[in-house]
């Protein structure tokens, strides 16, 4: 623990007395930042030392160089801008969309073993359906756009939260519901305020599994469906492709793609640890 | 106040079925601190829990103050062995504290009478809530912890907490199901001697398992002795001890070493002897419960 300042009488006592083994995550967490910087530029430099030297010709594969040079160009690229936003927003929506029906529906099939027995079935039939074998028909009956990247995006998103949800249910310390049953608190307090809490990181990871399967998702139907507006990331990369000699913007526009999904997952990490400072804490505590 | 008459229970299924508890009959009067002590799997934590309305016994009555418990009754709290576990990690203490407070039907104060019960006040509003974990956080002594976070406390620190919060709904039954097992000897002195305080303090009536004989005779009022399973009620034993009690001077009492001596004879017995039931203490005279004025002994004993 630290020695900080003894400003013992404020609630903020707790907050200081953790920050301890958070700074200690958080100059690991730079060393981590760092490492990693020097990996993805250890291998830039290699792909463009294959590339000058022809072992791998240029024709084939872009220089490294041609490919930053795109990807940074893109940012100032109005139309690629405006696809970029499409897929964030269907990303957003959908997310928001799966998590307000799974996590709801995960807590009914959580706390009620009826119910879950008797929709095991449907759900244990609709899972394994792959969302891309789903574009064409959702394309079909709702049209190209927003509306059909959402709700496929909707579909494959729901089940990490929901079993998330569920297994989080399941987790919840029995200790913790006894408790708050010896407080007198009926099945729907408990389900409050222990087991959901107790299954918030659960529901977090499902989340952030959620969000890689919406990115992924999007940019298939977009691939699939083309270059109509709302479409994103994925029908831009597929007229890309059309052009001859390309093979640069494709590997450019893939990048955004990578970066997004990693500063997505970031983000929602951070909001997870920001959210929930129990559980980060809790084990880091108990380690 | 506390009524438990032909209490049987067993787990699993019917048939197959494991006896837990078997006739155990005891009445417990306002204001008493009664120790509940057997071996190992003598069906302690499942009386306790029948009491809390969290088991549904399978045959048996209990009633607390009157009216029969079916579910949970108002104006009851319990306070676990596993502290780390029944603390919630993601309150603050003072929220772990105030939670009891925040159910929609809350216990009328223990001073009021029975038929104030049912119909208890409204939820607490969130500044009563404070206020009241807060006075319960300074019975414990932990005033300046509450913005803490109870896995940032010690063991003994955190069972602290979790009796304070058993302390802020104001119960008029405590049940404690083994709280000091899980802490090293100098914090159970200390958290024995914050019971008895509290008890001093309060018009409460404790129900306290233990498998510590030595605890059973320090902090009871009365030693009820379990047989082993399916318990059975041994022996129901006064304490004879002044009040206050002392760790080093009580302990030295000729009538403490006696009575812990015959409890700790009760709890070894392997053969079920039917007769020694309820059994007078050891030490003399029986006299008043101290600190309590409403002990009107409607206890059998």
């Amino acid at each position: 623990m630290t020695t900080d300042s003894p400003a013992a009488d404020s609630p903020a006592t707790g907050v200081h007395a953790a920050a301890s083994p958070r700074e200690s995550t958080r100059s690991r967490l730079a060393g981590r930042v760092l490492r990693g910087a020097a990996g993805v530029a250890g291998f830039l430099a290699l792909a463009e030392l294959l590339g000058r030297t022809r072992v791998i010709s240029p024709a084939v594969l872009p220089l490294a160089s041609t490919v930053l040079a795109r990807t940074g160009g893109l940012a100032t690229s109005p139309h690629f801008l405006a696809d970029l936003g499409s897929t964030l927003a269907a990303w957003a929506l959908g997310l928001v969309i799966a998590t307000a029906v799974a996590v709801p529906a995960g807590v009914v099939l959580g706390s009620l073993p009826g119910v879950r027995a008797a929709t095991r079935a449907i759900v244990e039939f609709l899972r394994p359906i792959p969302s891309v074998a789903l574009i064409v028909l959702v394309g079909l009956i709702l049209g190209p756009g927003l509306r059909m990247n959402v709700t496929l995006i909707v579909y494959a998103a729901v089940w990490p939260v929901l079993f998330n949800t569920i297994y989080g249910l399941d987790d919840t310390d029995p200790v913790a519901r006894e408790t708050l049953r010896a407080f007198g608190f009926g099945r729907l307090a408990v389900i409050r305020f222990a087991a959901l809490p107790s299954a918030a990181p659960f529901i977090a990871t499902g989340i952030r599994l959620a969000s890689s399967i919406a990115i992924i998702l999007n940019i298939s139907t977009g691939y699939l469906a083309g270059r109509v507006s709302g479409n994103g990331l994925g029908a831009f990369i597929a007229e890309a492709n059309t052009g001859a000699g390309n093979t640069a913007l494709v590997l450019a526009a893939a990048i955004w793609a990578g970066v997004l999904g990693l500063v997505l997952n970031g983000l929602l990490l951070a909001a997870q640890r920001r959210l929930l400072p129990w559980h980060h804490e809790f084990t880091a505590e108990a380690a | 106040m506390l009524e438990i008459t032909g209490l049987t229970h067993s787990y699993g299924p019917a048939g197959r079925a494991r006896p837990a508890l078997r006739d155990i009959s005891l009445a417990v009067a306002g204001g008493e601190l009664v120790s509940i002590v057997g071996p190992s799997g003598c069906g302690k934590s499942t009386l306790l829990r029948c009491v809390a309305g969290l088991i549904r016994p399978a045959a048996g009555t209990i009633t607390l103050g009157g009216s029969p418990v079916e579910r949970v009754p108002d104006g009851l709290a319990v306070v676990f062995q596993d502290y780390s576990r029944s603390l919630l990690p993601w309150l603050t203490v003072a929220d772990n504290v105030a939670l009891p407070l925040r159910r929609k039907r809350g216990s009328a104060p223990a001073a009021a009478g029975e038929a104030d019960r049912t119909a208890g006040p409204a939820r607490a509003g969130r500044r009563a809530r404070r206020e009241a974990a807060r006075a319960a956080l300074a019975t414990v002594g932990l005033t300046s912890e509450g913005g803490r976070y109870p896995w940032q406390l010690s063991g003994g620190m955190q069972q602290r907490v979790a009796i304070a919060r058993a302390l802020a709904c104001d119960p008029v039954l405590l049940l404690m199901d083994e709280p000091f097992g899980s802490v090293d000897a100098q914090t159970r002195e200390d958290l024995e001697d914050l019971v008895l305080t509290v008890r001093g303090q309060r018009d409460i009536t404790i129900l306290l398992v233990t498998h510590d004989i030595d605890e059973s005779v320090y902090v009871g009022d009365r030693v009820v002795v379990l047989t082993p399973g399916p318990g059975q009620v041994r022996a129901d034993l006064r304490v004879s001890l002044p009040s206050p009690r002392e760790q080093i001077t009580t302990r030295q009492l000729p009538a403490f070493v006696q009575l812990r001596a015959e409890v700790g004879r009760l709890v070894r017995e392997r053969e079920t002897e039917t007769g020694a039931h309820s059994e007078r203490g050891a030490a003399g005279p029986v006299p008043g419960t101290e600190a309590t004025a409403a002990n009107t002994g409607t206890g059998q004993g």
